[in-house]
């Protein structure tokens, strides 16, 4: 307005609380724009890497990337969700989101490995299973509780490490292992910190909070008994040197595959078996 | 009590010239086809409206009693509650949500995992009760389940369990979504002992529940017009930014997209599930 006066002189802002929030934090990490991505630990783990593609039902979901690797000479089946780095790559990619051919293609190529009797490594980096109508149309849950009985029925060692963003049953469902990873800033749940908040608090703003109180770090999930190990991540965070990063996760495969490629056959199945089936056991039987 | 008195008054204002006569618990309005039912006409015919067909939600105690043979059963784990592990908290804490769930359905979590026979034949038979924290899934009723599946396995005994869940418990965060992998590995332990297992999906059945033990039966059958899927209808609806068509994530939708094996009517579930057990058992 032309004539009105002068605005009065905006007062400075009042700064807003920082609160430590050290759950946040760490989600924060494992979104960072520049965070090493699937792609770039298979790059520099596997001396060899031949993609496979397709569910042989209906399509390639590019979202998981998928294939044969060596890793320190030895044949293992690498299986890892992508989100992609630009945004060209994230449409392609669908940011990560696999759909249900995503996890019947992780499936088969999971089976293919048993047959052969080489390990499965899989890599977890995804918000959550897409959400969308053709996923639910072609049965997403469908694909992802086959995934969940079917990998606790694998006769070789199966390795999973959460690099990034473990959502839900969009992880999960590559996630049935005799050994679970966490790097340092991954975070795993049920669902994500902004879907809970828009749940509970009505407003998905105080993902913060839900963060918090969904205890989601790898340090609250080793607590919890759900993960075995957390692999630390160099500096501020994987990002600020990919290249140490790997080689932390390198040496945990290392370990993990020397303890489960001395196991049988049925020893490797009752092994992750047992696992789950203690995993949560947080209940009194009453009086 | 004096045969005419009253304990309400009959009729009562509603808004500025607007009189309603109050009928609670009398007749009720289908939430589909608007037809007045008298509630007593529903009751004798399993909660569906005469009408339309419109199958009303029940509760896990009615399911059980309308399957178990004279509706007796034998209850397991009945009094397993969960110890909270991660002290969760909203607008109330978690722990005085679980107690006052417990006062208001008589459970101890959201799932009853009974025993009995089915026209003469042992069965389990677990069942969610949707009042319960959204018939969600946490550690109880991801162990009730478990436990149920190990006694099917030991005892041979068919299996059939009734989802009505929005799925994964989020105030146990992945413990509960650990329930569903834990679950899981054990009905490939079902599987491999060839014991049947029906998996009943009823309205609304989605999330962590679809996507685990309740599409991993030997047959997925689903009452008629049931919610089943994995994300909520919002939740698309936001990721798509338009309105979902009519009838999707329906028992019908899924049943023609290859999901389930048969949509089964509530007055013929009991002969279903008889008839289907009398070709896998010998």
């Amino acid at each position: 307005m032309a004539d009105s006066p002068a605005p009065a002189p905006i007062p400075a802002p009042t700064p807003t609380p920082v609160v430590s929030n050290p759950s946040w934090d760490r989600v924060q990490v494992a979104r960072h724009p520049k965070r090493p991505h699937a792609i770039d630990y298979i790059q520099r783990l596997f001396t060899e890497f031949h993609e496979l593609h397709g569910d042989r039902r209906y399509a390639d979901d590019k979202a998981i990337i998928a294939g044969l690797g060596w890793f320190e000479e030895k044949p293992v089946m690498v299986i890892a969700q992508e989100k992609g780095r630009d945004t060209k790559q994230k449409l392609m990619r669908n940011w990560g989101m696999p759909k249900p051919e995503g996890y019947r293609k992780a499936m088969r190529l999971m089976e293919l490995a048993a047959k052969f009797g080489r390990p499965v490594i899989t890599l977890l980096d995804t918000m959550g299973a897409y959400p969308g109508m053709d996923a639910e149309e072609r049965g997403q849950a469908e694909a992802i509780a086959y995934n969940l009985r079917e990998m606790s029925r694998l006769s070789v060692p199966v390795i999973c490490v959460v690099i990034g963003e473990g959502g839900s049953g969009g992880a999960l469902g590559m996630a049935v292992g005799n050994r679970i990873y966490m790097m340092e800033n991954a975070w795993y749940s049920v669902i994500s910190p902004e879907s809970c908040a828009a749940i509970i608090y009505r407003d998905a703003a105080r993902a913060p909070e839900a963060a918090a109180a969904l205890k989601i770090t790898a340090t609250d999930m080793k607590g919890l008994g759900l993960i075995d190990e957390i692999i630390p991540e160099p500096g501020e965070g994987a990002h600020t040197d990919p290249d140490a990063s790997a080689e932390a996760v390198r040496a945990v495969l290392r370990s993990g595959l020397a303890e489960l490629t001395a196991m049988t056959p049925r020893q490797l199945i009752d092994d992750r078996y047992d696992k789950f089936r203690r995993m949560g056991s947080f209940f009194s039987e009453g009086s | 009590m004096a045969w005419f008195s009253r304990e309400k008054p009959g009729v009562e204002a509603v808004g500025e010239g607007e009189k309603r006569v109050r009928t609670e618990g009398l007749w009720l309005k289908c939430e589909s086809c608007s037809q007045i039912i008298w509630k007593k006409t529903l009751d004798e015919n399993s909660q569906v409206c005469p009408q339309c067909e419109h199958h009303f939600r029940i509760d896990a105690r009615a399911r059980l009693e309308m399957l178990f043979d004279g509706g007796q059963y034998q209850e397991f784990d009945a009094k397993l509650t969960s110890t909270d592990p991660l002290k969760f908290s909203d607008s109330k804490t978690y722990k005085e949500r679980l107690v006052s769930m417990q006062k208001a359905t008589k459970m101890s979590d959201a799932l009853i995992a009974g025993a009995g026979k089915l026209e003469d034949r042992p069965v389990n038979i677990c069942a969610m009760e949707l009042k319960f924290v959204g018939g969600s899934m946490g550690t109880v009723v991801g162990e009730k389940i478990t436990r149920a599946i190990e006694r099917s396995i030991a005892g041979r005994v068919p299996l059939i369990i009734i989802s009505a869940s929005g799925g994964a418990r989020m105030q146990e965060g992945a413990i509960s979504l650990m329930q569903m992998a834990k679950i899981s590995a054990a009905l490939m332990k079902l599987d491999e002992a060839k014991v049947p297992y029906i998996s009943l999906l009823t309205d609304p059945t989605t999330g962590g529940v679809t996507a685990s033990f309740a599409m991993l039966g030997d047959l997925n059958i689903a009452e008629p017009g049931a919610l089943i899927g994995f994300a909520g209808p919002r939740v698309i609806e936001q990721t798509i930014r338009q309105k979902l068509p009519e009838g999707f994530q329906r028992s019908e939708f899924l049943l023609e997209h290859g999901f389930l094996d048969a949509v089964v009517k509530r007055s013929e579930l009991k002969k279903y599930i008889s008839r289907s057990l009398a070709f896998f058992c010998y």
